[in-house]
């Protein structure tokens, strides 16, 4: 860092002019993925707090007899409707990942068999453990965040919408067809708590998703060398310096 | 009873005759039939044709590694009466609780019933077979129970797999399971099974299954694991009188309080209600009497797999036993939360004071960079 002068090491002007910078912005994250990535985020804190309290309710309260009390039931519509946009959101993300950009896809997939691709992440884990001086560039997901993502957000999607349905189905009977599309799972789980288990160990490894995905994205926003919050609003990613790489 | 020849078995409609049952009884008899099994009155006279006509159907009752409670809340069935589908709609030939015989005149007779009935008669299981040790912790007439069973079943129409032993293995196959108990289904795998699971399953759903089998002569309509729907197809939830406290969020908090007096939802003092496929709430106990949840205790979930290694009765987030320790969902996960919360945060202080250093350094530089130019 040393070595080249940067943002730090520039003399100060009275103005905050760009100056000669060629600082550019690539185009990465179109319009409905960030929409989806903003819905998707309301739906999942939605259900992992309607979710906790669906299996650990807060404290019984008698307003009124419970004949006109629909707390509970009210607590559950949310989480069953944010649960539906959270689906129905999922396929509509897996739809752009054929229509929109080549950064649409890296949600769904990330190159096993490239040797490349896992030295970049073996570089990534570095970066993070002190190891490595400066992060590298990326127009899109650095191949640790991609494959974050790909575990977290699509496996565990996946899965949560397949053991959600199997749960909300067995409210809905064993005569509908969604307990005929997902009743499988009850048994396969062992019984139908086991699934119930299962969905919350699932909550949980989404709220340890967040936890991590938050603090590096504030992290790099602020020590690597291009823009991470900003592009999920603006979609565009913008780089900090015009070295290479 | 009616002279028969030896080679044919009597009809229901003629065992009920003989027993001095009138022919008025005997309609009446089938209309309830009709009505137990959720039928039409257009049904009644179908199945007074069928109990007319159709012979009555052997069964053959064993008994391996198990408790009995089938047994006892079979007898105490109210609608039909048990003493009704043993002595009129089956021909109970063999089981080892409710025969005279004992010793070699009950091995004869079972010998005499598999070989005369072949392939005709129903096989009741009650209790699962240890297959451990070559089968030695269940020992029935000094042979292995999982011998007799294998041999019983070779020649059976259909099998009832009674109970939660049967149908999933029950509290003698938790966790080691030292005698290596072993449901049914997965030591006979070429005939049909149905299971009737609970600890003990409902007295009328146990006849009503027979009931169904006899009169149609088929098996009932089944779900994915087996289980007949007509009693299986709802969860114990779905019909609980309790469930408007469930939606208010009214709930049992501690079983002394104002809640457990008022007769709120058991969910919070660890119902298994939501989770267990059975008709509890709705058939009841003790001919209608009462069911668990009704007497102020949470379903346990009886009827279920596996859950004599859930956990506890009293939780409704169980423990979670694969992990060797005793450890729930909630609280694998906040410790998770904790240590990467805590990781984050080490994480974020180490960055902050590794950037503060890069900083000072590229300061120095500049400092110096500015110096030699001037």
């Amino acid at each position: 860092m040393a070595s080249e002068p940067d943002v730090a090491g520039t003399p100060a002007t009275p103005f905050h002019k760009a100056g000669t910078h060629k600082q550019t912005s690539v185009y990465v994250y179109e319009a409905p993925v960030r929409i989806w990535h903003w819905v998707n985020a309301l739906a999942i804190l939605v259900l992992c707090v309607t979710g906790y309290f669906i299996g650990e309710p807060l404290p019984s309260f008698t307003a009124q007899e419970a004949t006109y009390q629909f707390f509970f039931g009210y607590l559950r519509f949310v989480h069953f409707a944010a649960g539906m946009v959270l689906t129905v959101g999922f396929f509509g993300r897996l739809y752009w990942a054929f229509v929109g950009n080549h950064h649409a896809r890296q949600l769904f997939t990330f190159p096993f068999w490239s040797r490349h691709f896992w030295a970049e992440v073996w570089f990534e884990i570095r970066w993070y453990l002190f190891m490595a001086k400066e992060p590298k560039k990326y127009e899109g997901h650095n191949p640790l965040a991609q494959l974050a993502m790909f575990f977290f957000i699509t496996v565990a999607t996946v899965f949560m919408i397949i053991t959600g349905f199997a749960l909300y189905a067995e409210g809905q009977g064993m005569d509908h067809w969604m307990y005929k599309a997902f009743g499988w799972v009850i048994p396969l789980a062992g019984n139908s708590l086991d699934v119930h288990m299962l969905h919350r160990m699932g909550m949980w490894a989404m709220v340890v998703f967040v936890i991590v995905h938050i603090y590096v994205a504030v992290r790099e926003d602020i020590m690597s060398r291009q823009s991470i919050i900003s592009t999920m609003i603006s979609g565009h990613r913008t780089f900090k310096d015009d070295r290479p790489d | 009873m009616p002279d028969t020849p030896n080679d044919r078995i009597e009809t229901f409609y003629e065992v009920m005759r003989a027993q001095g049952i009138s022919r008025r009884s005997f309609m009446k008899y089938c209309t309830l039939t009709a009505t137990a099994l959720g039928l039409g009155p257009a049904f009644v006279p179908k199945i007074a044709h069928a109990m007319e006509t159709k012979p009555r159907t052997p069964v053959i009752w064993l008994h391996g590694l198990e408790c009995t409670c089938c047994s006892e809340s079979f007898i105490r069935s109210g609608h039909p009466l048990a003493k009704d589908v043993i002595l009129s709609m089956i021909s109970l030939d063999y089981d080892e609780l409710l025969m005279a015989p004992s010793g070699l005149a009950a091995q004869a007779v079972l010998e005499e019933t598999i070989a005369k009935y072949k392939g005709n008669y129903i096989l009741a299981v009650e209790g699962n077979p240890p297959l451990n040790e070559d089968g030695m912790f269940c020992i029935s007439g000094g042979k292995p129970f999982v011998d007799k069973l294998k041999r019983v079943a070779k020649d059976a129409k259909a099998i009832i797999a009674w109970g939660a032993c049967a149908s999933y293995g029950c509290v003698q196959a938790a966790s080691p399971n030292p005698t290596q108990a072993t449901p049914i289904h997965k030591v006979i795998t070429d005939k049909p099974i149905i299971k009737v699971p609970g600890c003990p399953p409902i007295a009328e759903v146990m006849t009503g299954v027979i009931t169904y089998m006899v009169t149609f002569d088929r098996m009932p309509a089944l779900d994915r694991q087996g289980r007949p729907l007509m009693f299986y197809s709802q969860r114990i939830h779905d019909k609980c009188y309790r469930r408007p406290h469930f939606d208010a969020g009214q709930f049992v908090e501690n079983w002394d309080d104002e809640g457990a007096r008022k007769g709120y939802c058991l969910y919070k003092v660890g119902c298994k209600g939501p989770t267990t496929y059975n008709a509890c709430s709705t058939v009841r106990w003790n001919e209608g009497v009462s069911f668990p949840i009704q007497a102020g205790h949470g379903c346990i979930g009886c009827s279920e797999d596996g859950f004599w290694d859930q956990g506890s009765f009293y939780d409704r987030v169980t423990d979670i036993t694969q992990f060797g320790v005793e450890a729930n969902a909630d609280r694998v996960g906040l410790a998770a939360v904790g240590v990467v919360g805590g990781a984050v945060a080490a994480h974020a202080a180490l960055s902050a004071l590794k950037r503060a250093q890069q900083k000072a350094v590229g300061q120095s530089n500049a400092a110096k960079a500015a110096k030699e130019e001037a």
